[in-house]
């Protein structure tokens, strides 16, 4: 074996002087938590690029009424792989990365528990994500129908069934999800693992950082929610390959149990992504405001409920398929009843920031950025749990307003703001404010032009999911401004990428602690050793390099 | 590609407008705009007063220049996190109760005896009509008798799907209900001023679901009552077309299309009886004029891409003959 003489196993060689196949293999067979996260992060970030591509597309063939620029086929395709895209192969992957890569650090751990599992973690997350894309290639199948799945994300039956959806590109979704599901619980165990059993001395749970315990829920929250999915993407297969009828109306299957079974995932899993957003905020806030999170009893608190009430709300995404008045009373309430802990969230967020000295670098323009649009979305979803609300209002535009204003508008803005806030620790080098702010400002006006008025739209009546509408219907001029949007959020797209290209190569040195921070991972170097700490630290508080900072007043004694 | 006349959001020279769920001209759009104003203000009172706090501590609380210190470490309240907490769970019960008393007043509505009783059945990309007790059956259009409060005449539907599941939305007359396949679902609309309302699917059901459109036409009573006698008359057997109802019993288009009291009575596309008393083609793809009759016949692919209806290769004569007999089932 060529490699086998590598100075690979020698920890204190700078990678970054080996011959470019030595680097490469290097991250290939790493098991190194560090470097898995920034792969799952730069797996999740291609792939929000490859989305974003087909959400320009929707966009431009959107601005005008009867527009020709796709097919509707092509339509189809790109909404169902811009959905799947974003959810399984962005989201999932940036989320999991940001865990990896922090979790260890944070609670003065080596590595996670499993590191070899991580990276079978990652390399099926990523395989699973090539598999969808590669139906662009393969889909066609034998009968010549279609390519890319063109299904929607959530895959209705039975239109995933032979009858409606002939060809493989349907086939290529279910193994795809299959596969990086599989993923996905692989890095949830090691995450709950290496949270329960990893604690580095005097690390008690109720010292944990916030980002941990909300990262720990998640973990939890996939290993109960990923499941039913996976079942569900098992019995479609079965029904499309040995002859089953589960989702097969035509032979007396059901068309609802699909729904059931995806929403028992899907709903979850919003929650699944947006409490690592609330897990990065709750770092980034008090940091920018120079006090201790609000309340951390009751975020810890919120937060466990949330994974709990959130197992149960599922069949709001039903509201319209004839459910009786007690079951959609039941949801009504389990869904109002969540956006109580989400609210306490808030209000504990600006509590942190009422009285601290506000210093409004990137990372914490886009935690602002994110607590007006996470209100938004907070407030449309909850006119979407009345229930006769959500009869007009679900499968409209409003209903795609509302949810990019929780996973763009929020989680999208959290995750920059984590970005501008660790990148320091994971490359040694600072990110430029000045770009930082172009970024932020062009994303909150381009965000807010191409979704706010999707509301008005699904107001108006227009639904989701169409390729085209006539003039007269008065959606024109809303449509035209979405569209417009999207320029503005490119151009914030390409700052962003200009400001990582820069920092890598020019970017001033970080140091261990640039922000003047107060928690495990910014006592070590940036970027950290490969054995993240040289000694394994102990922990007084929650906040220890607060106590090392200010040994007249240190933490504990408040807690 | 789309030279044809679009004309079809005009109708008796006047602007319909629209599919505004604020604008609703039925019962049971009524009772959800009232509960959707309701929640719309208590929304609006937690965004004022949240973004008003934003605001107050992003300007008031901002680092000035060389201050360095930092500012006193504050680690929480309990009673403050109990009033958060228990000030938005009252607001939730409020929501909850309001909300579930619309929820019953809306599924819970029983027909009256004078009801009208609609079966809906969701095609890929068609709506069929069924009148059972009438003996209608139409598509794209659903005929329905105004109500009015002295003479309430609501019109119930029974919802139903052939092949994948649809939904049937009007925003103006009732929030949406879905068909879908193996399953009887059911809702009901009630307008009080006639006129012409527009709406479409709102579930994703596949290539065409953007041109899966409906129109539902109210009435005033005896209007209604004219609707229904007209439907109820054979189709129209012209001698002079006699050349063009043969070709077209000698074609295919039998096995998927029904014209009564010939051998045409395939159930896959619209019921051709009345074909010329309705407005559109394709479910509100063209206006139904002759001239885009024949363009649909020759080339359906070309005007609604994907939809089920086969090219038919018929002859520049055979394509006459047909569309003549056609324009003739007033």
């Amino acid at each position: 074996m060529a490699f086998a003489d590598a100075p690979l196993a020698q920890p204190h060689v700078d990678a970054s002087r080996l011959p470019l196949l030595v680097q490469l293999h290097y991250w290939v067979v790493t098991v190194d938590h560090k470097r898995l996260g920034i792969m799952y992060i730069c797996t999740g970030l291609l792939f929000f690029a490859v989305a974003g591509l087909e959400a320009s597309i929707m966009r431009w063939q959107l601005a005008f009424p009867h527009h020709e620029a796709v097919s509707p086929e092509v339509f189809n395709r790109l909404f169902t792989m811009h959905g799947t895209t974003m959810v399984f192969l962005f989201g999932m992957p940036i989320i999991l990365g940001m865990a990896n890569y922090l979790v260890p650090l944070m609670i003065g751990a080596r590595d996670l528990a499993f590191p070899r599992l991580n990276a079978f973690g990652f390399w099926l997350s990523l395989f699973g994500g090539m598999l969808l894309y590669f139906s662009y290639l393969g889909g066609e199948g034998l009968s010549g129908a279609g390519t890319a799945p063109d299904v929607g994300w959530f895959a209705y039956a039975p239109l995933t069934g032979r009858a409606f959806s002939r060809g493989h590109s349907t086939d290529y979704w279910i193994l795809s999800l299959l596969v990086s599901g599989i993923g996905s619980v692989a890095t949830s165990i090691n995450i709950v693992t290496t949270v329960l059993c990893m604690r580095c001395r005097g690390m008690t749970l109720a010292r944990l950082p916030l980002f941990v315990w909300m990262m720990l829920v998640v973990a939890v929250m996939i290993l109960f929610a990923m499941p039913p999915l996976t079942a569900a993407q098992v019995m479609l297969l079965l029904d499309r390959y040995l002859g089953t009828r589960f989702f097969d109306t035509q032979a007396g299957g059901s068309a609802l149990l699909w729904q059931h079974f995806f929403w028992i995932f899907g709903h979850p899993e919003v929650y699944i992504l947006m409490v690592p957003g609330f897990a990065a905020v709750s770092e980034i806030i008090p940091v920018f405001s120079r006090k201790p999170i609000f309340g951390y009893a009751a975020m810890v608190g919120a937060t466990v409920s949330i994974g709990f009430i959130s197992m149960g709300v599922w069949a709001h995404h039903m509201f319209s398929v004839g459910m009786s008045v007690t079951a959609n009373s039941f949801f009504a309430a389990s869904t109002m009843l969540i956006s109580v802990p989400t609210g306490i969230k808030i209000f504990n967020w600006l509590a942190t920031m009422y009285g601290g000295k506000l210093r409004f670098a990137t990372p914490m323009l886009f935690c602002v950025g994110f607590l007006f649009q996470f209100l938004c979305a907070g407030l449309t979803g909850i006119m979407l749990a009345a229930v006769p609300f959500n009869w007009q209002l679900t499968d409209s535009y409003f209903v795609v307003a509302h949810f990019h204003y929780v996973l763009i508008g929020g989680l999208l803005f959290t995750i920059f703001a984590a970005i501008y806030y660790w990148f320091p620790k994971a490359t040694g080098r600072m990110l430029s404010e000045t770009l930082g702010r172009w970024h932020f400002w062009l994303l909150v006006i381009g965000f807010n032009l191409t979704f706010g008025p999707q509301h008005i739209l699904g107001i108006l009546g227009m639904p989701r999911r169409i390729y085209t509408y006539a003039p007269g219907r008065g959606w024109e001029l809303w449509n035209l401004l979405s569209s417009i949007g999207v320029v503005f959020q490119g151009l914030a797209v390409l700052f962003f990428v200009w400001n990582v290209i820069r920092a890598l190569r020019q970017g001033p040195p970080a140091g261990d602690d640039p922000w003047d921070a107060w928690t495990l991972e910014w006592t070590t170097t940036s970027p950290p050793p490969e054995y993240n700490f040289e000694t394994l630290p102990e922990v007084q508080s929650r906040r220890p390099l607060w106590d090392l900072k200010h040994p007249n007043d240190p933490d504990g004694r408040h807690e | 590609m789309f030279a044809l006349s679009r004309s079809d959001v005009c109708i008796m020279n006047r602007p319909i407008h629209l599919t505004n769920i604020f604008d609703p001209a039925s019962t049971p759009a009524q009772a959800i705009v009232e509960l959707s104003w309701l929640v719309l203000w208590i929304c609006a009172g937690i965004f004022v007063i949240v973004v008003g706090l934003l605001t107050y501590i992003l300007i008031r609380f901002r680092r000035r220049r060389a201050d360095t210190d930092e500012p006193p470490q504050v680690y929480g309240s309990n009673q403050i996190e109990l009033a958060w907490t228990v000030i938005p769970m009252l607001t939730v019960v409020v929501l909850f109760l309001v909300t579930t008393r619309t929820i019953k007043a809306v599924q819970d509505a029983v027909p009256s005896p004078d009801t009208v009783h609609v079966t809906i059945v969701g095609h890929q990309w068609w709506w069929e009509i069924r009148y059972p007790a009438l003996g209608i059956v139409t598509a794209n259009e659903l005929h329905v008798p105004v109500s009015h409060q002295a003479q309430p005449r609501p019109t119930f539907l029974k919802l139903q799907s052939v092949d994948v599941a649809h939904s049937f939305w009007v925003p103006r007359l009732a929030g949406k209900t879905d068909l879908i396949p193996n399953r009887d679902n059911s809702m009901w609309i009630e307008p009080r001023e006639p006129g012409l309302y527009l709406g479409q699917c709102a579930e994703y059901c596949g290539t065409q679901h953007a041109n899966m459109l409906l129109r539902i036409i109210v009435h005033a009573r005896d209007d209604f009552e004219r609707w229904v006698a007209a439907q109820q008359q054979p189709p129209v057997n012209n001698p002079a077309m006699q050349a063009g109802r043969d070709l077209f019993q000698a074609t295919a288009c039998v096995n998927c299309h029904t014209v009564r009291e010939t051998n045409a009575n395939g159930t896959f596309g619209p019921d051709l009886s009345h074909l010329m008393s309705r407005a559109t083609l394709g479910a509100g793809v063209v206006d139904n004029t002759p001239h885009n009759l024949r363009a649909w016949i020759r080339n359906p692919q070309h005007l609604k891409p994907g939809n089920l209806m086969p090219d038919m290769q018929l002859t520049p004569q055979e394509l006459e003959h047909i569309v003549a007999y056609l324009v003739t089932l007033q």
